[in-house]
């Protein structure tokens, strides 16, 4: 069970105090999308041994979603930030970098 | 025979003595006993029967690693089986039962098997029981759930209570023995909050046992002193009898705490579940010796060396009067020199090693006059429901015997393991330490924590360091460190203890025992005890293919019971390495899953069972529902009437007339539990049309409008009525079911998607009661209440208003789920009983009756109303229930437009929504199939639709139903075919879903 922070009220807390809600950074596509890309935007996700974005609320507190920077094999937290972004922001880039120097955002696919 | 010593017993108070049974038989203990040595000092060696062959087994640890020794405890509520022997202390008037025995232990019918072992290998129900397949269902299935299974389930409620502990410290040490207390003793003079936790009722580990000096001293002084420092402070909280269960995720560990076992009779919680996080972990848990693999190691007598010193030195109990010791270590020599000061025979050491000069050990134990065999094993062991002898064979040969010694017992050490299971459970690497030939801690390769360093040290024979000495400043070294990186000091004076050392010869691997053995002896070779998994058996599994460890242990089921195993392990995968002519790392081992050893299932639910297992949500009418003959509903945490059960009335009987009643006069609905959600913002209305299929808005103030709700793969999730109460706010009405998510699902696309919209959502669900007044008698109700002008004109079908109703502030919705004249009408949930009294005084003579949910799914059946959860289930869309009409074509978007344009969502062949009418009258069963043409490729017939709702309606006297039928719509008046899982096959005409007031005259009145 992990212990996440939420970076909206500061909280830090059990992961029961949470829920999960898969990756983050996801572009929505409408009506207007291409079948490939609507495909991928509902089906297609990463499921990497390492670093990964991925979103959290903090259901049982703020009730606020917010994106974690988390290592899915050593389960090491880079950091949590505001959900209301498109792109990580530089600390947590950099925090991940300390520890994985080759790290690119969006992923190589 | 095994039996009490006059000496001896350290853990013993031998004024105290008890009285339990085995099987009925009356024994004595004393205080101080475990059922294990109580049993042993009884001379009851054989405990049970294997799980396999029922081959006769005795007791082979004194620990938690224990095989053999299940038993079951206690009766009825206090019923409990498979509780291990060496771990149950002795209480008055314990009853215990052995287990896997029919029809008794002594003469069991099932240990036929063992004679047709050479018939039942490993994979033998794989490979048996594949065909023929009918056989399967009648013959084998029957035959193999009667005999499988460990111990029984016990049938009644549990009796006891049970509890969870939250704790918080920096430095949470696992285990109570040498190295645990001295890491705590560190730890703690640092300032760090400490917890350590011991399994057993006792501290110091096997150190007490083993002997050793500290400081000059003997290690049971040292022991004592420690502890009394560590009672005496604040910072540390001594737990015995607490089990480290598991490591998990950022230090989180649950600990297990048996408080009452060993007196039951005491108030209290049973067990308690610690559930601590920890700032580090340090794992001080010990190790556990090996069995050796010889044939016939499985017999009552043979027994772990260690197991049998502390037999002798805690309980006072020998395990037999001549015992031979087979070894491949020095350690187990202290076995030998404690059971011949104890005044017992030990008429042979057999050491598979051949040392150049004799060890500190090896040299007492010939002082002793032990005779010393070296280079010496077992053939195989003499004897069945007990050891009668040992035949003697060289280590290095195939098994000739050289000559039989007779004894009553055997003690056997192949070495130890380290405890390595909470360092690995989440995650910690192992290394192969060939020298002491096991697996330890990888120190380089801990579990992770949240900063990415490690959070688990182990420390002592837990990190496969032996010696006294060792073990000491291995532990104090870890809890400095641990320490340290938490930002603590230890006091500078403050060192390790100095053990007085011993000097011992290495030991020597040893896998199979002789060397060279034959087929016939690997095939009385066991590994696995509980699961009768043998020597031939790995090595078959390794001979057909299954090299890899983790498909060996499926395929034999070695280490796959209770003892996950704790014993068999090494030795099974050495076996594996053997067989595969690879070396034991390589191999690898199985992975290690919490929890180390089984806890109850009633600790893991703590408080929460009975009333306590989750909270209940009750309506502002609850109380009055209850008194007025309300038979409960649960939907999701809400309890809703499902009908109201008048005397003399079964409760179709009440759902029918409530029926009736509402058709033809007045019925009153709690529909207080629907979702309200107010939107509100200038985004709102914008925000809606993402929403909902329909176009919201372009709804006016004052108006409502039925919506729709689809996720993002197109499927519809939710329905109900939107009201436009300004321009700039909304109230959303949600299923009962989905107002909390629905609220969740508006939240998160607000948050993470049109974060830069102006729009804010309320859950106002518990803010109102809500009632429905429905029937033909529902205007004239409300007028009688007086105050607000409820005609036609002034309030229209789907429009809604507020006002004062009798003196209560009301919002009326003129919406209706029935089909008949119906007004919702909403109050503060505060004077939601006040008003349903109103109502039912206004109604009176207009006859009013309340009315529970299943009467409330008739109607709106009888009108073709879907239903979601009954007409959805997650693959249907809008489209296939008809609602093209709820669909808004003038909108770019909405969430599941893009998905719903999809080829699959647009096929022709889905199925879609009709209504169903029996040709008898009859109601169809719920959930029934269409049969369709012909057969699939797997053989299985052809479906093609199924029901979706079925009920009795009493206002057409039949049965009525709605179903999703391959291009049903056009299909009407087809028969379809409905087998029921009664062996009856219903017959079906397709028609159109709405049996009642096609044309809506009734509501619109």
């Amino acid at each position: 069970m992990l212990i996440l922070t939420c970076p909206c009220c500061h909280v830090t807390a059990e992961e029961t105090e949470f829920h999960g809600g898969g990756e983050a950074h996801l572009k929505r596509v409408g009506p207007d999308g291409a079948e490939g890309d609507f495909e991928s935007y509902l089906f297609m996700r990463q499921n990497p041994k390492g670093v990964h974005l991925e979103r959290w609320r903090h259901v049982y507190g703020c009730g606020k979603w917010f994106h974690m920077a988390r290592d899915t094999a050593t389960l090491e937290v880079f950091g949590s930030y505001a959900a209301q972004t498109l792109a990580p922001p530089d600390h947590i880039v950099d925090a991940i970098r300390k520890r994985h120097p080759d790290w690119q955002w969006p992923a190589a696919s | 025979m095994s039996t009490r010593l006059a000496t001896g017993g350290r853990l013993l108070n031998k004024s105290k003595p008890l009285n339990f049974t085995f099987n009925g038989k009356q024994m004595r203990g004393y205080e101080g006993d475990t059922l294990a040595s109580a049993l042993l000092a009884n001379d009851q060696v054989l405990v049970g029967r294997s799980f396999k062959y029922h081959r006769p087994r005795g007791i082979v640890t004194s620990g938690p690693e224990e095989p053999n020794g299940l038993v079951g405890l206690g009766q009825e509520g206090r019923f409990e089986p498979n509780a291990r022997v060496t771990t149950t202390e002795l209480y008055e008037g314990l009853e215990a039962e052995s287990q896997n025995h029919w029809p008794s232990l002594e003469f069991d019918v099932g240990a036929l098997n063992k004679h047709l072992s050479r018939f039942l290998p490993a994979g033998f129900y794989y490979k048996m029981f594949m065909h023929p397949r009918p056989l399967w269902k009648h013959l084998y299935e029957p035959i193999i759930r009667h005999s499988a299974g460990l111990g029984k389930a016990p049938k009644a409620a549990d009796a006891d209570i049970y509890e969870h502990f939250h704790a918080f410290c920096d430095v949470l040490v696992i285990g109570g023995g040498v190295a645990g207390l001295q890491a705590a003793l560190a730890a703690g003079l640092s300032g760090a909050r400490v917890i350590v936790m011991e399994q057993s009722a006792h501290w110091g580990g096997r150190a007490p046992v083993d002997g050793g000096t500290v400081d000059d001293a003997p290690v049971e002084d040292w022991v004592a002193q420690t502890l009394d420092r560590l009672r005496g402070m604040e910072n540390v909280d001594l737990r015995d009898r607490t089990m480290g269960a598991g490591v998990y995720d950022h230090g989180y560990v649950l600990g297990y705490e048996r408080l009452r076992d060993h007196t039951p009779e005491d108030a209290g919680p049973r067990h308690r579940l610690w559930r601590v996080r920890a700032g580090h972990v340090i794992t001080a848990t010990g190790a556990i010796e090996r069995p050796l693999s010889f044939a016939g190691n499985d017999v009552p007598g043979v027994m772990l060396a260690s197991a049998m010193r502390d037999y002798v030195a805690n309980y006072g109990v020998s395990p037999g009067d001549r015992t031979v010791l087979v070894t491949n270590n020095d350690n187990a020599y202290l076995t030998a020199i404690a059971l011949k000061q104890a005044g017992l025979d030990v008429p042979a050491v057999l050491d598979a090693r051949v040392l150049p000069q004799d060890s500190e050990l090896v040299a007492k134990a010939k002082a002793l006059g032990i005779r010393v065999v070296m280079g010496h094993a077992v053939s195989s062991v003499q004897g069945g429901k007990r050891v009668t002898g040992v035949a003697v064979c060289s280590q290095g040969g195939e098994g000739a015997v050289l000559e039989v010694i007779a004894c009553d017992a055997i003690a056997m050490s192949g070495g130890w393991s380290p405890v390595v299971h909470l360092w690995s459970h989440c995650g910690g690497k192992l290394t192969w330490d060939g020298a002491k030939a096991c697996f330890r801690p990888d120190q380089d390769h801990p579990p992770t924590g949240a900063d990415g360093h490690g959070f688990v040290t182990p420390a002592g024979a837990a990190a496969g360091v032996f010696a006294l000495d060792d073990v000491l400043h291995d532990a104090h070294a870890a809890a400095d460190g641990v320490a340290t990186s938490l930002g603590f000091k230890l006091p500078r004076d403050l060192t390790a203890p100095t053990a007085a050392r011993r000097e011992e010869a290495p030991m020597m691997p040893v896998w199979q025992m002789p060397q060279g053995a034959s087929v016939k002896l690997r095939e009385k070779t066991f590994l696995d005890y509980q699961n009768d998994v043998k020597v031939s058996d790995v090595r078959l599994a390794a001979q057909e293919g299954f090299v890899s460890v983790e498909h060996a242990k499926r395929y034999t089921t070695l280490g796959m019971a209770t003892d996950q195993g704790k014993l068999s392990n090494i030795n099974g995968l050495a076996t594996l390495a053997g067989a595969l002519d690879a070396e034991i790392p390589s191999v690898g081992t199985t992975t290690f899953r919490p929890p180390y050893h089984p806890i109850s299932m009633g600790a893991i639910a703590g408080a929460a069972r009975g009333d306590t297992f989750q909270p209940i949500r009750r309506t502002p009418l609850h109380d009055w529902h209850a008194a007025n003959g309300a038979v409960w509903e649960p939907v999701g945490q809400w309890r809703r009437p499902y009908a109201y059960v008048q005397s003399g009335e079964s409760t179709h009987d009440a759902v029918m007339r409530e029926v009736t009643n509402t058709r033809q006069n007045l019925g009153l609905l709690d529909a207080s539990t629907l979702g309200k959600l107010i939107v509100r913002g200038p985004d709102a209305a914008r925000f809606l049309d993402m929403m909902y299929t329909n176009m919201m808005s372009t709804l006016k103030p004052g108006k409502c409008r039925y919506g729709l709700m689809c996720n993002e793969n197109g499927f519809l999730i939710d329905d109900g009525v939107v009201a436009r109460l300004d321009e700039q706010t909304f109230l959303c009405h949600t299923t009962t079911g989905g107002a909390d998510s629905i609220h969740a699902h508006m939240e998160e696309w607000l948050q993470t998607e049109w974060w830069d919209w102006k729009v804010h959502v309320v859950n106002a669900t518990e803010h109102y009661a809500q009632v429905a007044v429905v029937g033909p008698n529902a205007r004239k109700c409300l007028e009688k209440l007086g105050g607000m002008d409820l005609s036609r004109e002034a309030l229209g079908f789907m429009e809604w208003t507020e006002g004062e109703l009798g003196g209560f502030k009301v919002r009326v919705f003129r919406i209706s789920f029935s089909g008949e004249l119906s007004y919702e009408i909403a109050v503060e949930a505060g004077q939601g009983q006040a008003f349903w009294d109103a109502l039912l005084i206004a109604g009176h003579d207009l006859g009013v009756m309340p009315y529970g949910t299943e009467c409330l799914h008739i109607l709106r059946a009888e009108k073709g109303f879907i239903m979601i959860g009954d007409e959805t289930d997650g693959t249907v869309i809008p489209q296939d229930l008809g609602l093209n009409w709820a669909i808004s074509k003038k909108k770019d978007d909405y969430l599941g437009k893009r998905a719903q344009q999809r080829s699959h969502m647009q096929d022709p062949s889905r199925w879609k929504l009709v209504g169903l009418e029996t040709t008898d009258g009859s109601t169809l069963p719920d959930g029934a199939y269409a049969l369709g043409e012909g057969e699939n490729e797997n053989g299985q017939k052809v479906m093609q639709g199924r029901v979706t709702s079925t009920y009795h309606s009493p206002t057409l006297d039949r049965g009525i139903a709605m179903g999703l039928v391959l291009h049903g719509p056009d299909r009407m008046g087809e028969l379809l075919s409905f087998p029921g899982t009664d062996g009856k096959t219903y017959e079906a005409r397709i028609v159109d879903p709405v049996f009642y007031d096609p044309k809506g005259e009734k509501q619109n009145v």
